[in-house]
């Protein structure tokens, strides 16, 4: 099939210089400096250059001339600007966050202390969407049109349109308050609290691995309701993405050419269209993790989780500029790595990207 | 384009605007309206869509009419009452009536959106096309930063602006706004990419408009209609995100929200 499809004649096989791969590799590197860069220049503004005065933000209105005048020298606003962003972006890259007003910790002590329980919120999350929304997804296409397929999509449109924060304080209300079956907010109750010793940070992992049973029981039940609300978005994107996708595939010739040659209605759906399917659900898959990373802002406000998103939320509201452009650039770090990643595995799992 | 419903079929209106013959540049426009409405109309799924729409316009319009009061009026002694014949959907904690709220509220949600699509699609029609059409390093420039601002996440971001500039919904507007912008900027390049050398384009160079000012105008139209579905796919994150900056306390402030 390649054969036929490839327009280049043979012979023209003279090797080019430099050769593809690290042309493909260089541009790449360039491409996620560029974004960095970007990344930070536009944190920096939002930090620096924004804010009517940033020496005020940080020592407040009470301070004295000496406390002012000191502060704004060790900020080194008395620099040019674009001096002032190369201080800045040396200290990012050396992990210098400065030092947080709320906690009194180095900003960067915070996130990583932070950080694992949006981890594993969000990865719990995806898998669920991955879990439910594929089969989902691939159901809705098999039977297009029928009953299955209008559920499929009346459910995309709710976990698209519905706002996560509503969702969740209802969720809250009804399987909290009302029927008791799980556990309110925090990541443990509170008298298993501070057992397991922090070492991945990610209390499942933890807990299993000092085989802390009890422990692993109790975080699962607090981990069930705040991800299942983040998954609905998940779940709604995924499942409407692989019906489309996979629609897009059994409309193919060689769907058609499986089912004459007589294989079964199974092994056509999962063995043929659903891997080339896959390639492309990478990407979505991808954009989705990246996203709850993201959209886990909201939920760890209801759910008290203590997460980066609560952790920017939190630092906003006391005017400590540090830490909410410390945790904005770790997040939009996550972000762009993860794009690149699946970027990187699509490329890999298809052979037409390669 | 609501107004131009279906008329009778034994009035000449009908037979008006499907003349085959059109005697004016006016008939022409309204031939062409009436049968994109026609079109239009017989497709369900966007009738309810434009139902709903203007259900919630006229539910904003009518707030005055519709409401006892702007849903600002405190009343302590009947905080966090359930929904009742007087209170429709309850009271919240500071007694005041949650249905006048919502009404008013919807205002507030169309005011956000119409401000964000008023400044973001001139801006990313304005980045998108100059890229496009000047190619090289101005189009390099221009989309490595569109490509920076869409790498970002887009409620931090957002986050992080209304931090700066303080609270308020002039704030949430701007910082909305300035997360995005970015892909219509991608939309109006790619549009611009392929209709850059299209034949239309050529006549009205050779016409003798100005090399820049032609493609910019002749092919704004046809940018527009992607343009268009990509907003009314975002209007609704708009308002989503819009929403979550309010539930942090960062939309709307007292006493508007």
């Amino acid at each position: 099939m390649a054969d036929a499809q490839s327009p280049v004649p043979e012979g023209t096989a003279a090797k080019p210089f430099p050769p593809p791969v690290f042309t493909k590799i260089f541009r790449q590197v360039f491409t996620v400096t560029l974004t960095f860069i970007g990344l930070t220049a536009i944190t920096f503004i939002i930090g620096r250059v924004m804010p009517a005065d940033p020496v005020l933000a940080i020592v407040g209105d009470r301070a004295s001339r000496e406390v002012y005048e000191a502060t704004y020298i060790q900020l080194g606003l008395d620099k040019p600007l674009l001096e002032q962003y190369w201080i800045y972006l040396s200290n990012v890259l050396s992990g210098e966050f400065g030092k947080s007003i709320m906690t009194t910790r180095d900003v960067l002590d915070d996130l990583i202390r932070f950080f694992p329980a949006t981890l594993e919120l969000a990865t719990v999350a995806t898998l669920a969407g991955i879990f439910l929304g594929v089969p989902m997804g691939v159901l809705a296409a098999v039977n297009q049109g029928r009953w299955i397929d209008h559920l499929v999509r009346v459910v995309g449109l709710f976990g698209y349109s519905v706002p996560i924060f509503w969702l969740g304080m209802v969720a809250l209300l009804i399987f909290y308050g009302w029927l008791g079956w799980l556990p309110g907010p925090g990541r443990l109750d509170v008298y298993y609290d501070g057992i397991v010793s922090p070492d991945t940070g990610i209390i499942l992992l933890d807990a299993a691995m000092q085989k802390e049973w009890d422990i692993f029981r109790n975080a699962l039940h607090h981990l069930v309701l705040p991800a299942s609300i983040l998954a609905t978005f998940a779940l709604a994107y995924i499942a409407r993405m692989t019906r489309s996708f996979m629609l897009d595939q059994l409309n193919q010739e060689y769907v058609l050419t499986a089912r004459v040659k007589g294989l079964s209605p199974l092994g056509v759906i999962w063995r043929h269209a659903f891997r080339n399917v896959l390639v492309q659900l990478i990407t979505i898959i991808g954009l989705t993790y990246a996203s709850l990373l993201e959209g886990s802002v909201l939920t760890e406000t209801i759910f008290a989780w203590p997460g980066i998103g609560q952790y920017i939320t939190t630092s906003l509201f006391n005017a400590d500029m540090n830490a909410v452009i410390g945790g904005t650039v770790v997040v939009g770090i996550c972000f762009v790595g993860i794009n690149l990643l699946s970027d990187a595995l699509y490329r890999l799992a298809d052979p037409r990207a390669r | 384009m609501a107004l131009t419903g279906p008329p009778n079929a034994d009035t000449g209106a009908r037979a008006w605007l499907l003349s085959s013959t059109p005697q004016s540049v006016f008939q022409a426009r309204c031939q062409r309206v009436y049968l994109s409405w026609r079109a239009f109309s017989r497709n369900p799924i966007a009738m309810i869509g434009l139902l709903i729409i203007l259900t919630l316009l006229f539910i904003a319009a009518l707030a005055p009419l519709l409401t006892s009061g702007d849903g600002t009026a405190q009343t302590l002694q009947d905080r966090l009452l359930p929904p009742s014949a007087e209170h429709w959907f309850g009271t919240d904690q500071l007694g005041r009536d949650i249905y006048d709220r919502i009404i008013w509220g919807s205002r507030i949600t169309l005011y956000i959106v119409t401000l964000v699509a008023v400044i973001v699609v001139p801006i990313g029609l304005l980045i998108g096309t100059v890229a496009g059409y000047l190619g090289g390093w101005v189009d390099a420039i221009l989309m490595r930063i569109t490509d920076i601002f869409l790498a970002f996440p887009r409620l931090i971001l957002a986050l992080a602006f209304v931090s700066a500039l303080g609270p308020g919904l002039e704030n949430a507007v701007l910082a909305i706004a300035l997360t995005t912008w970015s892909p219509f900027a991608r939309i109006a390049r790619a549009e611009t990419l392929t209709i850059r050398n299209a034949e239309h384009i050529l006549a009205a160079r050779t016409q003798g408009h100005p090399r820049r000012g032609s493609c910019c105008i002749t092919s704004r139209r046809s940018v527009l209609s992607s343009v268009i579905v990509r907003l009314t796919l975002d209007m609704a994150g708009i308002i989503l995100t819009a929403a979550g900056l309010g539930f942090l306390g960062l939309g709307a402030q007292p006493h508007a929200a």
